[in-house]
């Protein structure tokens, strides 16, 4: 299911004395089974952008097409509710959205508001519960008895039972210590590789975007201003820049190292593992000449 | 250099009664020197937050004490002690208390019964030194986290006090607002020479430091300099915590058999030893 | 729709209504609703109307806010409007229509009315259209101070409101958020039967409650560590100055309260 944002521009508040500009004539399209990354300053507009992905803003001129709804400025949208099932959303802090009496009851909400039935919830919460790392018995008891991170988890379990076809990420691993963060990352990069969920990574994380996006938007002042692979995004650092933006921490590091070395790799490094091994490998080719 | 505050053989448990669960903070004992900065790191649930509460009198230990300026913490030298704390906590919002930035700055000095001239050079000073005296009459909810956590800072940093204490005060910013007030108390550090104390997961933060308190499953599992406690490598990511990217990529050079020297917790000592071990031919 | 409301209507300013002190504005508003019913007649009631429409100017606020401030009660002016038009029969017969007739004393009535109706919303209007909801607070701490003898808890009651008042545009925002991810997983407010809507309102105020219960204890902890023990020897950053400007006013008022109690028949 592709999404497709055309000529999208957003206002909030419309018509009042506190109108205010957000969104700017945004031209972008997000694939099928794919990964993105929508990067930006805070105040870019990503924000805005992601509630335009399940409709629960409209735009105040242009066209959103999800799948096969489309969405247009002006023209009140019926039925809402077969959007919001197929993008699901993960808000930031989601763990603020548990209101349950038991885990399981609130994994449970999510697909039955969409018509599935209590056997099919109940059989989705218990394996989406062992899918997000925590254990069974945890279905039992009430969300606000657990830590922050397993509230998180919960909560992401009750967006993932939806089973939407797209899931929007918005700063995931936002207050989680360094271990709960690549958890949580690998979890959703494991989703998206195994079932082919499309992905879309709002965040401001260079590094995560360099890690496991295929494909990098950035947002500025309310437009999409740069599009492309990782590779692309990150080569050109005075541009990044210009956009109150740096590039991912390896990005810097290799610059550093072809600046000692005086000769490029052959190619951006994304992850510590690809710098380190492309490194080696220059060295040894170096020792071979010399 | 003088010792302003030490937790000596502390235990404490939120439920002494129950025998079976551990103690949330088990014979822990260190102490703060005046104009240092000590981090004090540990995954979620190792003690460090409640060592935090047992620090202004949130809590008192069951065993062992607390000292402020060399003095046992009790319920009499209670409000004196605090007074000689400044704390910054973790969510921006739920510490705001003033109407505006101006307002929430005084308030510790309203409690005080500072007089209000005195308030007022005070407020404007804090103000100062965190830069955000443009923000006067600003009210929280158009404020930045990150410009949140500096006013709680200034609000602190009004009574003057001889400790700061930062509990996982950046661990709910973005990246620009962890910056900005990482940035802010390394200023603060170098103009005034206020002794901090910051409890944290964030690495980049613990590395500022002069010496990290590692604690795991309420126990101080290592005490030192940034360079001892990061040299403890794996360990550390067993123990929930991350290493610094220098080092990660330095293990993996080493992996990969590119010749290092050594343990690296700064770029620039992983660049200059890949030039050094490599070229200098 | 939560960016829509403008919190307590204060638009920021420099007018000199802005700037009088909140006491001087709460003694005056409340004693010109009083005064307002000495008007009775064309005199007394023109006389009102521009003094306030004199207020409106100076304090330069866009007629547009109070005119959006008379829209909740419009209905009840109209109602009284015509309630006075039909029912009133005294005075010169102006309309004889099939069996509707108008009276002149009708139609005086009417307007008279419908003039109170405006200048009492607008006068008030103008106190929170000018007056910030803090400096409303701190006034009313003030006016209410020697409440305190009474053991009245003055202080209490106003940093109660103060917090309140700070972090009311926070919960709006959160409810805001909450109502977004509820959304997001299939909860519709808007739609469906009546009892399905109503249930549809407990994942919105549930975790708005945990939340605020956890606020609260947070900031109660915060407080307690800035050295907060109640309202014995604190000390008040934010102070209130009355100057001439807001003698001057008291003094405004007082002048209308004589004139129209002159003219009035």
């Amino acid at each position: 299911m592709d999404i497709k944002l055309q000529q999208v521009s957003y206002a909030y508040a419309q018509g009042t004395p506190f109108e205010k500009r957000a969104l700017f004539d945004v031209d972008f399209e997000i694939p099928s089974h794919t990964y993105q990354a929508i990067i930006g300053h805070t105040g870019s507009g990503k924000s805005t952008i992601l509630q335009h992905f399940n409709a629960l803003l409209r735009p105040t001129s242009g066209e959103v097409h999800i799948g096969d709804r489309i969405v247009v400025a002006g023209k009140k949208a019926k039925d809402l509710k077969a959007v919001r099932q197929k993008v699901g959303i993960v808000f930031q802090f989601p763990e603020h959205q548990l209101f349950e009496e038991t885990v399981l009851k609130d994994i449970m909400f999510g697909p039955m508001n969409f018509g599935v039935s209590e056997q099919e919830a109940e059989a989705r919460a218990k394996e989406l519960v062992d899918l997000v790392g925590l254990p069974e018995n945890i279905l039992e008891k009430s969300p606000f008895d657990l830590s922050g991170g397993q509230m998180r988890r919960v909560a992401i379990a009750g967006v993932l039972a939806m089973e939407p076809e797209v899931i929007v990420l918005d700063e995931p691993t936002a207050g989680l210590d360094p271990r709960g963060q690549k958890e949580i990352m690998d979890m959703f990069y494991n989703l998206y590789q195994e079932r082919g969920l499309t992905t879309i990574l709002v965040t401001h994380s260079m590094e995560d975007a360099a890690r496991y996006a295929d494909n990098i938007v950035i947002m500025h002042e309310g437009k999409n201003v740069l599009s492309g692979t990782p590779q692309e995004i990150f080569k050109d650092v005075e541009t990044l820049k210009n956009f109150r933006l740096e590039p991912p921490r390896i990005v810097r590091f290799q610059q550093k190292i072809e600046q000692m070395m005086k000769k490029p790799l052959q190619k951006v490094c994304l992850t510590e593992e690809e710098l380190a091994s492309e490194v080696a490998r220059m060295l040894r080719e170096e020792r071979a000449e010399s | 250099m003088s010792e302003i505050l030490s937790l000596n053989n502390v235990t404490f448990s939120y439920t002494p009664e129950d025998h079976e669960s551990r103690n949330a903070v088990e014979n822990v004992s260190f102490a703060v020197q005046e104009g240092e900065w000590i981090a004090i790191v540990g995954h979620n649930g190792s003690g460090k937050s409640t060592i935090a509460k047992l620090m202004n009198g949130l809590l008192y230990p069951q065993q062992g004490d607390v000292r402020i300026l060399r003095e046992v913490l009790t319920e009499e030298n209670l409000w004196e002690s605090r007074s000689q704390m400044g704390m910054v906590f973790q969510n921006p919002d739920n510490q705001f208390v003033g109407a505006t930035v101006q307002d929430d700055v005084a308030f510790a000095l309203e409690n005080n019964g500072v007089p209000f001239e005195e308030m007022v050079k005070r407020v404007h000073a804090a103000l100062e030194q965190v830069k955000m005296s443009d923000f006067l009459d600003h009210e929280p909810h158009h404020l930045s986290g990150g410009q949140k956590q500096r006013v709680a800072i200034a609000g602190a940093l009004a009574l003057k006090p001889k400790l700061l204490i930062l509990d996982e005060a950046t661990s709910m910013l973005d990246p620009q607002g962890r910056g900005e007030v990482l940035q802010t108390v390394q200023t603060l550090r170098a103009e005034t020479g206020l002794t901090v104390l910051s409890i944290t997961h964030d690495l980049e933060e613990a590395m500022l430091a002069d010496r990290i308190l590692f604690m795991n499953d309420g126990k101080k599992f290592a005490e030192g300099t940034p360079v001892e406690i990061f040299a403890l490598g794996d360990k550390l990511v067993e123990l929930g915590l991350d290493l610094p990217f220098a080092m990660k990529l330095s293990k993996l050079l080493q992996k990969e058999g590119v010749p290092l020297m050594g343990q690296h917790m700064t770029e620039e000592e992983l660049v200059n030893d890949l030039w050094t071990s490599n070229f200098n031919k | 729709m939560m960016e829509k409301m403008i919190f307590g209507r204060f638009l920021p300013g420099n007018s000199p209504v802005h700037r009088l002190d909140p006491r001087s504005k709460l003694l005056f508003v409340f004693a010109f609703i009083i005064i307002v019913f000495l008007a009775n007649n064309t005199v007394t009631y023109a006389m009102l109307l521009a003094f306030t429409l004199l207020i409106v100017f100076v304090s330069r606020i866009r007629l547009y806010f109070l005119i959006n401030g008379l829209k909740p009660v419009l209905f009840l002016m109209a109602f009284t409007f015509l309630l006075h038009i039909f029912m009133t029969r005294e005075g010169a017969l102006v309309l004889d229509w099939k069996y509707i007739k108008i009276y002149e004393e009708g139609i005086r009535q009417g307007i008279f009315i419908s003039v109170r109706f405006l200048v009492l919303v607008f006068m008030t209007s103008i106190l929170t259209l000018t007056t910030s909801p803090i400096s409303i607070t701190d006034g009313i701490e003030v006016l209410l101070n020697p409440l305190k003898a009474l053991k009245v808890p003055v202080h209490e009651l106003a940093l109660m409101m103060s917090i309140s008042l700070r972090f009311i545009p926070t919960l709006m925002d959160e409810t805001d958020k909450i109502m977004k991810a509820q959304m997001a997983r299939g909860s519709d407010l808007s739609s469906g039967p009546l009892t399905d809507r109503i249930k549809a309102v407990v994942p919105l105020l549930v975790p708005l409650f945990v939340s605020a219960f956890k606020r609260a204890e947070d900031l109660a902890t915060a407080m307690e560590v800035r050295g907060y023990r109640g309202g014995e020897g604190r000390t008040r950053y934010r102070k209130l100055k009355w100057d001439m400007g807001d003698t001057f006013a008291l003094v405004l008022l007082v002048a209308i309260a004589v004139l129209l109690f002159f003219y009035r028949t």
